[in-house]
């Protein structure tokens, strides 16, 4: 064992995969001077690694989690470390046959084809210790496996040691991290201090003590996950390996059982959450077995026992197989289930990758040291960006509400709308009260209640009948209501207004504000005072990195405004390449300031009543931005739109904003305004503009040629990704940004069902479309466009599909719909001169 | 006065009861210590405890006495109690040290403490005794009007306070049936071919779980065989059935007292740490620096027991022995 | 044949012992709890000799409400019934003996009778070693203890010892109680329809009559000397000459 280096590149703190594995990862990027520290043993330090269940099945629905685990599987495969197994999930009610089916168009989706739905009899084929008879059928994936994430997380601990890139330090308590002028200096260690400027805070369950010490928030909580391993299983007994039968999760049961080696391990997420604080978890002397290794609590899992006895009732059943080990394991859980990856908030230099389970670990490991290296990685981890969470968010209080709802959704059928239900009404804009009265049905946007329509609006329905399509389905209608077609209709055809409270504000200001906002926005924004402009941001690798509205509003003061969940991670991208003189600043307003659309052919007459201004197309060009005054308040108004129609972004200062509503609301009462809910605002009125949403269409891994936003020319200022934005105009497009029609939504049951996002899309005869780098085409976005009477799709497309008029098919819950190509490109299907905002 | 009940063998007094002799000098102040014995040999093991400080030794005579009947023996104590009216009663913390005062005081529905390592005379008796096998002490107010404790095997050194001989007195019990219904009616020797035993081994090597398989202590065998030593395990062992219980050492194992012993791949527990105070070196062989063990282990070999224990019987061969 | 085995719930302590802050009992916040390892083989020698030869087991605990725990593991093994004396805090021996052979009076009016009652040696924690006898004294019953070997034939029980030297053998009448040692037998695990079926049978709770102590605790400390580190040797297989060396010292090799 080496002695500790007074000074180091960076020091990862937690030996577990994930910080063997980034260890590994950054050694091969180049660092040198690493340190790996761990207070407990190696090569099994006492953390979750060394309990966990080590299998790992692929298909998950979230794009982003499903490409880490594959990546992490082909590592763990390099590895040697990898057993295929296979793994049934299996379904005992309709509704999860139906998600089964959903998990097969996701594993499409995201390039997995090696997966089918098999019968009862089949599943009893390959797994004859179960009860087929109380299944419907199952989501049969032959690549699951198990690894020994030990052993890995020992080889590429080793082989960075080999490259003479890292220390390694195990029995290392971590005493202190001390910032100095917000950037980490120093870890302080019971073996003495390391100079860095750089930290890996890798330490799973302890992640937000260690944290803590340096002043910043990793918001997880350990909790209790129950296993237990039963045997010896007469079944097992001939086994040559370790695992011969396919891994069954017991998805209505939120259960798994496999075999281990002469054993049977039976793991549950089902109990009720048992949450621990991290600073209660034993130290390595006083727990029994291991720190994450708690004593087991038995009635919390009597239930388990009788969903487990009942699926294998051969060995669950038997007299002679005995409960040989069972522990309440810790994991760590976090707000929304996703990993926290990237650099804190609180402290530059701190990097967080914790919350991250054994399957997804390397390939976490991997995208975190590219993104440590290079400001970028390969695999988009936005949904992972531990700068997703508003401080409120970060909250203990908030972290033990969230898990302990989320818990039970580990193996539960999650909708891709659906809400939670605790912690409600943090974030409530100034008209939460008119919206109540309106009967606002309330969605989450970044800690914010939003309306996403308005039951007060449900007389439109009447007015629109001929125009509105019920759903027949109850999945598709979960969390959706016909009245957001109507509200978008009524503002096509008057007015609507649109809650934009959730809007992240902040100010670039000071001598060096246009030095700033240049260098991260791709467009011009050396544009005259009181002109709006929308921007892609882009990534060194001229991916999407955001977009988002910059207003100048004076020589040296910029108002960026962008999306809510987003928001944090926009600020700390500007905030992180400020000019190092510290001539510009950056302010946060989101809390300041209000915003409220008003949109729609009647936007001007209704604005133009209520103020003295020059509201008209002549007077208040589209994109441009000026102080107004609107009965007593002097408003910041912005003409541009998000949903394709004449209007305004109104900004008032955030206690006089249900004065503005009440102004605005009673101007519009003559011409029909109608408030309009997010419903309209983030699908049906942007699907129809064919405008796209970060997230959705917009990601590192698309650019902006793929995306169809390259402007005519790029300016000649310097911007981050400007050189991988001009090798792109240089090239023809792997794949282009395409709108689709549906062409006949009944499906072979003769109901008609509506796509909500995230299929696969095929040729008519169920091919998988891949561009020539390797992405399959998948649905982006998916939503109603009432104005053209279609359900629209966003998609990239290859370019040989992408024509107009191409006939294609699109995957939903396991079937196939035609589908058209309505528009390749960015040119709007609803009104494709755009003649409306510009009106 | 006080009075012990003292074990012997072979005509001499066990340590374990000298030891408990030399506690209970401290609580009986300037008055007479007597002592108890019994059995055969009970004479010539008293010949020496006057040199321990026994004014009088108690030998109780009686056939049925020729093997172990606790519940006679504890009959003896109450006859003494009830004749001689004693302030305490002592015994060894032994297994038949505490059986036997255990009867006695069910007998006369008295207090007992038991493995009692410290005792501070007085009304109630102040004593401290062990909890957990020794890793835990308890003090403690022993009430009751003779107060009855044992002494834990080693916790206090036996002296000698060079005293003239004690006073033998002899008496017969009178026992009933009935006193006589536990008692031993066949002893069987056990044939020492399956080599050293491990409580009497002057080296044990132990293995936990860490060794991983039955098969996994073979290299523990050969090394204990090359030095005439005894094979030792964790609890967590005996548990997996990988070897037998007689091979536990811990606090419900046996406990041992060689001069060396090398624990290997055992972290530590207390349950194993209560059976193996008495080894005079303890050398930890772990791949944790932060084991437990370590902390009570004089010596430390940090790495793995299966690349370890082969090298040490390697380098013992390469100097010769065995 | 009817057998009761009495068993302790007793915290599954790691290498080191936390006391509470009042020193009265270990801290155990952290801890899992088990049945003490002795009464552990008494419970598996129960079920044995009940599946052996009909009748039915009992398991007693005394100890606080949670000893139900142990209760349920002990009937997941096979005992049929079970009875917590419920207890907030540590008693001595003598009460707990009181305790229980009220509760085997209560058993006996009600037309039970034990043929054998089986007891730890001693518990794993407070290490008493009286409970058994006391209980068999006030019974008026024989006792063996230490018991590593148990045969019941015509109404006798012959109780093997072990000693240094080998085994020494009792013969005893039933009914009669036993303290018996872990090495008895090799305790099963519980099955899943054992934890099922042992959810569903009958736990009778009560409280014992308190009573004063007569062994008084006043407090819990650690034994002084603890925390010596140890000189290290080496790392891996370098580290066997060094170990050798000790062996030489210690007399060991020549």
């Amino acid at each position: 064992m080496s002695d500790l280096p007074t000074s180091a590149r960076a020091v990862v703190i937690g030996a577990g995969i994930v910080g063997n594995s980034i260890s590994y990862h950054l050694s091969e990027l180049g660092w040198r001077d690493l340190v790996l520290l761990d207070k407990g043993p190696f090569p099994n330090p006492g953390g979750s690694t060394g309990h966990a269940s080590n299998f790992i099945f692929p298909v998950d629905h979230s794009k982003e989690m499903t490409a880490l685990t594959l990546d992490s599987m082909r590592q763990y495969q390099d590895l040697d470390v990898f057993t295929e197994s296979g793994g049934i999930e299996v379904a005992r009610t309709e509704q999860r046959m139906q998600e089964l089916h959903r998990r097969m168009s996701s594993a499409h989706a995201w390039g997995i084809d090696r997966v089918s739905m098999v019968t009862p009899a089949e599943i009893k084929q390959m797994v004859p210790f179960i009860d087929e008879t109380i299944l419907l059928g199952g989501f049969s994936s032959p690549g699951v496996g198990v690894v020994d994430s030990l052993r890995a997380g020992t080889i590429m601990r080793e082989r960075a040691v080999a490259a003479g890139a890292l220390t390694i330090s195990a029995n290392t308590e971590v005493l202190g991290v001390d910032v100095e002028r917000g950037r980490v200096r120093r870890v302080r260690t019971t073996r003495g201090d390391i100079e860095t400027e750089v930290v890996v805070v890798a330490c799973g369950v302890w992640s937000p003590a260690i944290a803590q010490m340096a002043g910043a928030l990793i918001p997880l909580t350990p909790a209790v996950h129950q296993m237990i391993d039963i045997g010896p299983v007469p079944r097992f007994a001939s086994s040559t390996r370790h695992i011969e039968y396919p891994i069954v999760r017991d998805m209505d049961t939120f259960m798994y059982e496999r075999q281990d080696g002469i054993g049977l391990e039976i793991g549950s997420y089902a109990h009720r959450p048992i949450l621990h604080d991290p600073e209660e978890i034993p130290s390595i002397e006083q727990a029994a077995l291991s720190p994450t290794e708690l004593p087991f609590t038995q009635a919390d899992f009597d239930k388990q026992m009788e969903d487990a006895l009942e699926l294998m009732p051969e060995i669950v059943g038997d007299e002679s197989v005995g409960v040989k080990y069972a522990i309440n394991g810790l994991l760590s859980l976090t707000p929304d289930g996703m990993p926290l990856l990237g650099e804190t908030h609180e402290v530059r230099g701190l990097w967080s990758c914790a919350a991250v389970w054994v399957k997804e670990g390397p390939g976490i490991a991997k995208a975190v040291a590219e993104w440590m290296t290079h400001g970028e990685s390969e695999i988009d981890l936005h949904s992972s960006d531990i700068a997703r969470f508003w401080d409120h968010q970060k909250t203990r209080a908030h972290v033990r509400a969230r898990t302990s709802e989320g818990f039970n959704k580990t193996y539960g059928i999650i909708h891709p709308s659906e809400q939670w239900a605790s912690n409600r009404d943090v974030r409530l804009p100034p008209f939460h009260a008119r919206q109540r009265e309106l009967d606002a049905v309330f969605f989450e946007a970044a800690g914010w209640e939003r309306p996403h329509w308005y039951e007060s609006n449900a007389p439109l329905l009447e007015e629109y009948a001929d125009r509105i399509n019920q759903r027949e389905a109850e999945w598709d209608a979960r969390w959706w209501s016909p009245i957001i077609n109507a509200e978008h209709l009524a503002m096509r055809d008057r007015a609507g207004m649109v809650d934009l409270s959730a809007f992240t504000i902040f100010d670039v200001a000071g001598p060096g504000a246009l030095e700033a906002v240049q260098g991260v926005a791709v467009r011009q924004m050396d544009v005259p005072v009181g002109r709006v402009v929308y921007t892609p941001v882009l990534t060194p690798g001229g991916g999407f990195k955001a977009d988002l509205t910059i207003m100048r509003l004076d020589d040296e003061l910029f108002r960026v405004v962008t999306g809510g969940a987003h928001g944090p991670a926009d600020r700390k991208w500007f905030a992180d390449r400020l000019p190092q003189d510290g001539s510009a600043q950056i302010a946060d307003l989101t809390s300041a300031w209000t915003t409220l659309g008003l949109w729609g052919p009647r936007a001007r007459d209704i604005l133009g009543s209520v103020t003295r201004d020059d509201v008209s197309h002549e007077g208040f060009r589209f994109g441009s931005c000026r102080t107004i005054e609107i009965d007593t308040l002097r408003v910041l108004a912005s003409r541009i739109s998000y949903v394709g129609d004449l209007g305004w972004e109104l900004y008032v200062p955030i206690e006089q904003g249900q004065k503005l509503w009440d102004v605005i609301a009673e101007a519009g009462r003559p011409h029909g305004l109608a408030p309009v809910g997010i419903g309209v605002y983030g699908t049906t009125g942007r699907l129809e503009k064919c405008y796209r949403a970060y997230g959705f269409e917009l990601e590192s891994e698309y650019n902006v040629c793929e995306a169809g936003m390259a402007g005519p020319k790029v300016k000649d200022e310097d911007f981050v990704g400007k050189q991988a934005h001009l090798r792109h105009r240089d090239e023809q497009p792997a794949a282009i940004m395409c709108t689709l029609t549906v062409d006949d939504h009944t499906s072979a049951s003769g109901v008609k069902r509506y796509m909500l996002g995230r299929e696969p899309i095929q040729t008519r005869d169920g091919q998988p479309l891949t561009d020539s780098r390797g992405r399959r085409s998948y649905v982006t976005s998916a939503g109603a466009g009432p104005s053209v009477g279609k359900h629209l799709l966003m998609a990239y497309l290859p370019p040989e599909q992408a024509q107009v008029g191409a006939e294609l098919a699109v995957e939903y819950l396991n079937e196939r719909y035609p589908v058209t190509v309505a528009v390749a490109g960015s040119t709007p299907i609803f009104d494709p001169d755009n003649e409306r905002i510009r009106s | 006065m006080t009075l012990v009940y003292v074990e012997h063998q072979d005509g001499r007094p066990d340590d374990a009861s000298l030891q408990a002799i030399a506690l209970v000098r401290e609580i009986t102040g300037g008055a007479p210590l007597h002592a108890l014995l019994a059995g055969p040999g009970a004479e010539d093991a008293a010949a020496g405890l006057g040199a321990h400080g026994v004014a009088t030794a108690h030998i109780a005579e009686h056939e049925a006495l020729a093997s172990h009947a606790p519940v006679a023996l504890a009959r003896c104590i109450g006859e003494l109690i009830e004749r001689l009216s004693p302030a305490a009663v002592a015994a060894a913390g032994s297994e038949r040290g505490n059986e036997v005062l255990a009867h006695a005081a069910a007998l006369g529905d008295l207090p007992l403490a038991a493995n009692c390592v410290a005792a501070e005379a007085g009304d109630p008796l102040t004593v401290t005794r062990i909890r957990w096998g020794g890793s835990l002490l308890e003090d403690a107010r022993l009430h009751g009007p003779v107060k009855l404790l044992t002494v834990a095997p080693h916790t206090v050194e036996a002296a000698e306070v060079g005293a003239g001989p004690a006073t033998l007195e002899r008496f017969t019990p009178s026992l009933a049936d009935a006193d006589l219904v536990v008692r031993v009616v066949e002893t069987v020797e056990q044939s020492s071919e399956g080599g050293v035993n491990l409580a009497d081994a002057r080296f044990v090597v132990s293995c936990g779980r860490g060794a991983g398989s039955p098969e996994g202590f073979a290299p523990a065998e050969e090394l204990a065989a090359l030095l005439g030593g005894a094979v030792g395990c964790s609890r967590a062992v005996t548990i997996a059935g990988w070897r037998s219980h007689t091979d536990q050492v811990g606090q419900t194992g046996t406990k041992i007292a060689p001069e060396v012993y090398l624990a290997c791949g055992i972290s530590g527990a207390t349950q194993h740490m209560a059976g193996c105070k008495g080894a005079k070196r303890i050398i930890a062989v772990n791949v944790d620096p932060e084991a437990p063990i370590i902390a009570n282990a004089d010596y430390a070999v940090i790495g793995d027991l299966h690349e370890v224990i082969p090298a040490i019987t390697a380098e013992l061969r390469k100097a010769g022995a065995g | 044949m009817n057998i009761l085995v009495c068993a302790k719930r007793v915290p599954m302590t790691g290498g080191t012992i936390v006391l509470t802050e009042d020193e009265q009992s270990i801290q155990t916040r952290h801890l899992g709890f088990t049945i003490s390892p002795h009464e552990e083989c008494g419970v598996e020698e129960a079920v044995r000799l009940i599946e052996a030869n009909g009748g039915e087991s009992v398991v007693l605990a005394l100890g606080p409400s949670e000893a139900e725990e142990q209760l349920r593991d002990a009937m997941a093994l096979g005992v049929d019934r079970a009875i917590l004396l419920e207890t907030a805090d540590e008693v001595d021996g003598q009460a707990t003996a009181a305790a229980i052979v009220a509760a085997i009076e209560a058993e006996r009016a009600a037309g039970v009778e034990f043929d054998l009652i089986f007891f730890g040696n001693e518990s794993a924690d407070s290490g008493n070693y009286q409970v058994g006898i006391r209980v068999a004294h006030a019974l008026g019953r024989p006792c063996v203890t230490g018991v590593k070997g148990i045969t019941v034939q015509d109404g006798r029980a012959r109780c093997e010892q072990e000693t240094a030297s080998g085994r020494d053998v009792y013969d005893v009448p039933l009914p009669a109680v036993i303290t018996v040692k872990e090495g008895l037998n090799l305790p099963r695990y519980p099955s899943v329809p054992g934890r099922l079926r042992a959810k569903r049978k009958p736990l009778a709770a009560s409280a014992p009559e308190r009573r004063d102590a007569g062994v008084e605790k006043l407090r819990l400390r650690l034994p002084p000397g603890q925390g010596k580190q140890a000189e290290i040797l080496g790392h891996g297989p370098e580290a066997a000459p060094a170990v050798v060396e000790v062996l030489r010292r210690a007399g060991l090799v020549t």
